[in-house]
């Protein structure tokens, strides 16, 4: 229960060709994200799949069964809003019940399972409430607690954390991961923050331009990311790319390397800088270097490294975790 | 941030709000005060506020002299009758505008308001004439028709705009959920529209309570309302003032009390929604 195969889906809204042509399998069970800069048409794949949205071209499947022309509430799908979406003249327990509601499902039955998912998400002193009346994270709870309580074939989320504070993201990020290892259930999670995409997924999906550029693993888009566009978006802080004569030099026309596998020292190595601002994170510092032929490169030293403004260092790339690419921008395996 | 507000400063808000207040409601009061006059009282110079011998005899005459009864019920039934025929008309019209829209809601929603640019009396003697072939002058069905007529673009619009204000994802998500289009209708776009609706309702009813033009122009005794009651008073040649306070005051009292329990709708009625 829980697959869906998309096969050579578009969409096209009037001229605008969002997405040209895609493929994609997602498994039983897995936490997928779709993540992408902003535009590039990740709510898109997500409402057509949802149903929200027809199909210009291609077709979808559950489990097996073409759905490609089924309306949203018969594809058996959840989707939580990055509005949350939810009823304001209802109280937060009719909020819940209201998909079992619909579903024809006795009152004593849709009491337990409201009291479960209430449970479950700490909800249980806010059942009687309006939306109105609940914090920016308790509403997302609501809207979680609405997906789940029909337990259905998997749960797409559209960038539900976006609208909540930094701290209160990290608490949600842990409790929808752990929510999906408790249901074991399909999700799709759709982001632009890289981060989330890293720390959630099972599979990454990254897309641009309503394009597919890569599907992996976190640990796979990390260590192998098969372009530049997929080099540049995953990992913080972004990749250093370096180009021409010094790139050459170790056999590419553009290699790239993240600030945690380069080396400083402050009498020889590959490129010449001096030190420009640091980000003190506590653990870590994140160093932006103004190297002479290279432009500016980030470097990752630990908290304590004595580097002062303006000092001139030498960095040095460790040479097995140097990426290279082509001319086109692919990875050269 | 909370605002420094002052004892001082709430104070003087307090008394210039009220004197606003006093200055928007005192022809209204005027009136009141005239009604309770003897003709003579009434055009007394200079005017006496209070100091005066309080009587009916002006209420009296006019009940004698016109059936008021007659001309609350045709406000009542023109008012009513119009209300309901437009929002009739005016829900699904602004529904399908806000929730369906195409390339040309906006031209026909302005199309719609320029028809309110246009005064009145350019179209009276076509309408004039119109009716008349029709045997439609004064009658009651006459005047609801053309009151609907004439309320009909603002009703869009402030429906409209309730509409949109349902944000469409709660539509989408609550087609997630499994709703049916007739569940959807049922459990969340009326229960979310209603409010809207219920101050439309009530704005309507009290414009074409008040309209004067149509009403004066295109009845004259058997379908007359009560704004043709009070113009009967205002007479050329003689002032009786404190007749046409009486008859004035018996016409906006059924309007005054409605609008007095209706306080919270119209406030969000007339602020178009702006007030959550
Ligand atoms: N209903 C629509 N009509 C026309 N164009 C649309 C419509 N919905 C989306 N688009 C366009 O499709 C493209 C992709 O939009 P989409 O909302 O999928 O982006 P996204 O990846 O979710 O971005 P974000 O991270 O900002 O949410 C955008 O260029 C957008 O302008
Ligand atoms: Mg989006």
């Amino acid at each position: 229960m829980g697959s869906i195969h998309l096969n050579k889906v578009s969409k096209v809204f009037g001229d605008l060709k969002v997405i040209p042509s895609l493929d994609l399998e997602i498994n039983e069970g897995e936490f997928v994200v779709f993540v992408g800069p902003s535009g590039c048409g990740k709510s898109t794949l997500l409402r057509l799949i949802a149903g929200l949205e027809d199909l210009s071209g291609g077709t979808i499947s559950i489990d097996g069964n073409d759905v490609t022309n089924a309306p949203p509430a018969k594809r058996g799908l959840a989707m939580v809003f990055q509005s949350y979406a939810l009823y304001p003249h209802m109280s937060v327990r009719k909020n819940i019940a209201f998909p079992l509601k619909m579903a024809g499902e006795d009152k004593a039955t849709i009491d337990k399972k409201v009291e479960d998912a209430a449970r479950v998400l700490n909800l249980t002193d806010y059942l009687e409430r309006k939306p109105g009346q609940l914090s920016g994270g308790q509403r997302q709870r609501v809207a979680i607690g609405r997906a789940i309580v029909r337990q259905p074939t998997a749960f797409l989320f559209d960038e539900p954390l976006s609208n909540l504070d930094a701290a209160l993201r990290v608490t949600m990020r842990l409790e929808i991961s752990e929510l999906h290892h408790e249901l074991g259930t399909t999700m799709i999670y759709v982001t632009h923050d890289q981060v989330e995409a890293m720390t959630m997924a099972d599979k990454i999906v990254v897309l641009n331009r309503g394009n597919i550029e890569q599907v992996g693993s976190p640990m796979e888009l990390y260590n192998h990311p098969r372009n530049l566009f997929v080099a540049g978006f995953i990992g913080s802080p972004k990749m250093n790319f370096v180009e021409g004569k010094d790139a050459q030099a170790f056999g590419a026309p553009t290699i790239g390397i993240r600030p945690e596998h380069l080396s400083y020292s402050s009498s020889e190595g590959a490129w010449k800088g001096k030190v420009g601002v640091a980000e003190h994170l506590g653990s870590d510092t994140f160093c932006h270097v103004h190297t002479e032929n290279s432009g500016t490169m980030t470097l990752r030293v630990s908290g304590e490294a004595g580097l002062k403004h303006g000092d001139t260092i030498y960095l040095t790339p460790e040479e097995s975790r140097i990426h290279r690419f082509d001319d086109k921008g692919l990875a050269i395996a | 941030m909370a605002r420094n507000v002052t004892t001082a400063k709430r104070v003087g808000w307090s008394i210039a709000a009220w004197f606003v207040a006093l200055l928007i409601f005192f022809p209204i009061l005027w009136t009141v005060i005239t009604s309770f006059k003897s003709e003579g009282a009434a055009i007394a110079f200079p005017p006496v506020f209070f100091d005066f011998d309080w009587t009916l005899s002006s209420y009296v005459e006019v009940q004698e002299r016109s059936d008021y009864l007659l001309h609350v019920w045709n406000s009542a039934v023109i008012s009513l009758g119009s209300t309901f025929i437009a929002l009739l008309i005016s829900i699904p019209a602004a529904w399908s505008m806000a929730f369906n829209p195409t390339k040309r809601t906006k031209d026909i929603l302005m199309w719609m308001l320029s028809t309110k640019m246009l005064p009145a009396v350019a179209v009276l003697v076509p309408f004039y004439l119109a009716y008349k072939n029709l045997g439609l002058l004064d009658t009651k069905l006459g005047l609801i028709i053309i009151l609907t007529m004439m309320n009909l673009p603002i009703l869009i619009w402030m429906l409209f705009s309730y509409f949109k204000e349902i944000p469409g994802e709660i539509l989408e998500a609550c087609r997630m959920d499994g709703a049916t289009l007739g569940q959807e209708i049922v459990y969340i776009l009326t229960p979310m529209a209603v409010p809207g609706i219920a101050s439309t309702l009530l704005l309507n009813i009290i414009m074409a309570w008040n309209e004067a033009f149509w009403t004066l122009n295109i009845s004259a005794s058997q379908a007359a309302p009560l704004s043709a009651f009070i113009a009967s008073y205002s007479s050329p040649e003689g002032l009786f003032w404190a007749k046409l306070s009486a008859a004035s005051t018996l016409a906006i009292a059924p309007i005054l009390i409605m609008g007095w329990f209706s306080q919270k709708q119209l406030v969000r009625g007339l602020t178009f929604g702006a007030v959550k």
